[in-house]
């Protein structure tokens, strides 16, 4: 059996990067072994949860279902701040990061690879309940573009930028316009991680000037206002402005595909929970993050694709049930963003279920000596109602 | 009270002024009445007595509280109950021949109503033998001799009960051996259903037989019932035992009228409600389905998004090993969070008894204390009967329907069988 294990352990490096055989080889010896003497039908298992294919392009119909592997090393560069908490402990606990392949995120999947880039950006929206799986739908498409080269406007989460934030001052740019300095320094610095080798690419097409003393040329590498956003904190929030503003005008050119991802958009058109000193409420459109965001959603360029997740988990007054894009977006949101192409994330269909059960089983994650019966499936499945997220919050308790 | 008091009081001081002298009665009626009848009463020897009463008064108290009272006057109390009766039923304008005990409640209850909270300090009038505890009559003669043959033992009566059923035991096993040395002997043994009875427990016992008994002699006497009953007994045995046995009210025996299901559309569905604290809950469980259930037309996903409250809906199923078949479909109103979860837990309960079959109602009725053996009993029927609680606390002893809270779900759920075990 040993054998068995051996060669089955070798298939998989062949698949995998060479450069992860330490990582993941030191794990699937102990899986395997503890594996072969509790499932019998080892083959089956391994076949429903998992697929070795890596590769998001790759992915196709014959997949879904499946869980893929990504290595760690593309989890740092592409997700710098991109992942829901809990799946950050889940990577963490087992020690790989598998996402699992499935139908909405195969459906965009699709859409993308067959994108017109003459034409406007297309919007897709990504809604569903909440727990279903949208966040990390996303991810999986971010990683797909990652793959395929595009530069990625990763906005992890617009709700972080309306609620509680510290420092508001008044825009060096608008007077009427609010900055965030610190939201708007931590985007940058993720944001360069993000997309480290196009920032010396794409050249800037006009002159700033921040300050008395400093300014960027025209013709200079993206890279310096990152730098000067990072290093300036003060003048952070105008230099996410400039970003985008370049970007989006740069990306018809064709140099580069850009991909917004947005998490959360709602935030960008509801209330905000910020006040000012005299307390008086601030709309969304005052904030200049929000401002210039909004502007990115826009359909007027060409050359990349917008897609957008709906959330109700971080929104604020907005009630627990409402997940339908009318709801959360209100009707300025919805106008906004018109045209575009709704995708309903659910909850887990019967294999998917079947193949994340196998998934925990795999790791050991599912301690009690009924998760493995029927009867035990058929219990989770009840509680949980195929939620992705209930279904993970229980696992975490066996 | 004080009728009493002064009636005992002549015999009682006589007795103490014989004995202790100091000793008096510690009510101020009582001391004044003994000194009255006392004519020895100086005031010098009266301010010695009122000094020394304060010290020795205590061991009298309990003396004195198990009053006795005597034959001639329960009967005049009897009597006096009787005449009052008539005139009360007089004076309700109803016949007092067919006056009841509850008319005579409801006309009490009219004429001196009564806010107080505690019901037992309301004013009641009931026949004597409900009021006054009963009391062991004289039991020895003029000349000293005890009346029973076994009042040496000290408790006769239950000495005498324990022989009565030893001799029963005897007589039926003589009169096996005869049917046996005839061929007449058939070994079927026909089981009484004991199911909806108990044997009594001790308080009850102690105030048939009017004396203390001790925890080994209960057990002595429930053990010899418990092999009367494992032989043969005919019909005179069966009455004495039933003598000691007191039915178990069974509220979800009586509950359970079930509708046999009924179609629409097509489908076979069964309705069914339930309560919980203040939260109503109506329920409509379709025979054949996915395990799909929709509370006040959202899933129960959404309406609960506590995972307690889903288990409780869970739990119906679980028990009865349908998890995924069943559809089910609810309303519910009032009551919190939890409350919700348990109403609908109960009409779910309910729905699914006409969808299943008989044995499986039992079972679910009796928990599965036959089954689990720790007494788990927590699946439905507490679902079943919704308010038993009370009744529960006043039973002490173990029954043998075991009935839990429907609270706690829990920690009730670390005897069972389930996947979640907190």
């Amino acid at each position: 059996t040993m054998l068995k294990g051996m060669t089955r352990l070798i298939s998989r490096v062949h698949k995998l990067d060479a450069g992860h055989f330490l990582h993941t080889g030191s794990q699937a010896p102990q899986n395997l072994a503890a594996h072969l003497d509790n499932q019998v039908p080892v083959e089956s298992p391994r076949a429903v949860s998992r697929t070795s294919e890596s590769d998001p392009a790759k992915h196709g119909e014959q997949h879904e279902g499946q869980h893929y592997n990504i290595p760690l090393q593309d989890l740092k560069a592409v997700f710098p701040h991109g992942l829901p908490p809990r799946f950050v402990m889940q990577v963490k606990t087992f020690n790989e990061a598998c996402l699992m392949v499935r139908k909405p995120a195969l459906e965009l999947l699709h859409y993308l690879k067959n994108t017109n880039f003459a034409h406007p950006a297309v919007r897709y929206v990504l809604y569903g309940e909440k727990g279903t799986g949208k966040t990390l739908s996303l991810c999986h498409i971010i990683h797909f573009c990652a793959k395929q080269d595009w530069l990625i406007l990763h906005i992890p989460d617009a709700h972080l930028w309306v609620k509680n934030c510290r420092n508001l001052l008044q825009s060096t740019y608008n007077k009427q316009r609010l900055d965030q300095p610190l939201e708007a320094s931590i985007w940058l610095k993720n944001f360069k991680t993000a997309n480290e080798r196009f920032l010396s690419q794409i050249k800037v097409q006009e002159k700033y000037v921040w300050n008395k003393r400093e300014s960027t040329e025209k013709g200079s590498p993206l890279g310096e206002v990152v730098e000067q956003g990072i290093t300036r904190v003060r003048n952070a929030t105008d230099a996410v402005g400039i970003v985008l503003k370049e970007l989006k005008r740069q990306s018809s050119s064709g140099i580069f595909h850009l991909l917004v991802a947005v998490d959360g958009v709602n935030a960008l058109w509801g209330r905000t929970t910020l006040k000012r000193e005299d307390k008086s409420p601030i709309a969304p459109e005052e904030l200049a993050l929000i401002y210039n965001l909004r502007k990115m959603v826009k359909n007027d360029w060409h050359g990349g694709a917008i897609v957008l997740t709906l959330s109700q988990t971080g929104s604020v007054f907005k009630p627990r049930k409402a997940f339908l894009p009318q709801e959360l977006l209100g009707k300025e949101g919805f106008d906004t963003l018109d045209p575009f192409i709704p995708i309903l994330v659910s909850n887990y269909n019967p294999k998917e279920f079947e193949s994340c059960i196998q998934y925990y089983l795999e790791n050991n994650w599912l301690q009690h000596e009924k998760a493995h019966t029927e009867d035990g499936k058929k219990e989770l499945l009840f509680l949980s109602n195929t939620n992705p997220g209930q279904l993970e919050r229980l696992c975490a308790y066996l | 009270m004080a009728a009493p008091c002064v009636s005992c009081g002549k015999a009682v001081s006589y007795r103490f002024f014989l004995g202790a002298r100091v000793s008096l009665a510690r009510e101020q009626g009582l001391w004044k009445a003994a000194a009255a009848e006392v004519q020895t009463g100086t005031a010098s020897q009266i301010l010695r007595l009122r000094h020394t009463t304060v010290v020795s008064t205590k061991k009298n108290i309990a003396a004195l509280r198990r009053e006795t009272y005597t034959l001639d006057f329960i009967k005049k109390q009897i009597e006096e109950f009787n005449i009052g009766k008539r005139h009360l039923a007089n004076m309700m304008g109803e016949d007092p021949e067919t006056f009841t005990q509850e008319d005579i409640d409801r006309a009490i209850a009219y004429l001196f109503p009564s806010g107080l909270f505690e019901k037992r300090a309301r004013p009641i009038m009931k026949h004597p033998e409900q009021i006054f505890p009963k009391q062991r009559a004289i039991q020895w003669g003029e000349d000293g001799r005890p009346f029973h043959f076994l009042f040496y033992t000290g408790k006769p009566s239950y000495y005498s009960l324990m022989h009565e059923a030893y001799g029963k035991i005897l007589d039926v096993e003589k009169h096996q051996n005869q049917l046996r040395a005839q061929g007449l002997f058939s070994e079927k043994t026909k089981t009484k259903d004991l199911i909806g009875s108990r044997w009594l427990i001790k308080e009850e016992l102690e105030e048939i037989l009017v004396e203390k008994l001790s925890d080994q002699d209960y057990a002595q006497f429930i053990r010899l019932l418990e092999r009367l009953l494992t032989l043969q007994r005919g019909g005179a045995e069966e009455e004495f035992v039933q003598r000691f046995r007191r039915s178990v009210t069974i509220q979800s025996k009586k509950q359970l009228i079930e509708p046999v299901q009924y179609d629409e559309q097509g489908m076979a569905f069964s309705r069914s409600e339930g309560r919980r604290k203040s939260a109503e809950a109506e329920a409509v469980v379709y025979a054949h389905g996915s395990g799909r259930v929709s509370v006040n037309g959202t899933d129960y996903l959404l309406y609960f998004p506590v995972t307690q409250d889903r288990e409780q809906l869970m739990f119906p199923f679980h028990f009865l090993d349908r998890l995924g078949k069943h559809d089910v479909a609810c309303t519910v109103s009032g009551g919190g969070r939890a409350a919700q979860a348990g109403a609908i837990r109960l009409a779910v309960a309910r729905a699914l008894c006409t969808l299943v079959t008989e044995e499986e109602v039992e079972w679910m009725r009796q928990g599965m204390s036959g089954v689990g053996g720790h007494g788990c009993s927590h699946a439905v029927p507490e679902c079943l009967s919704d308010s038993c609680s009370g009744y529960l606390k006043s039973v002490r002893r173990h029954l043998n329907v075991q009935y839990a809270g429907l609270r706690a779900p829990l920690f009730m759920l670390q005897n069972c069988n389930s996947i979640f075990q907190f």
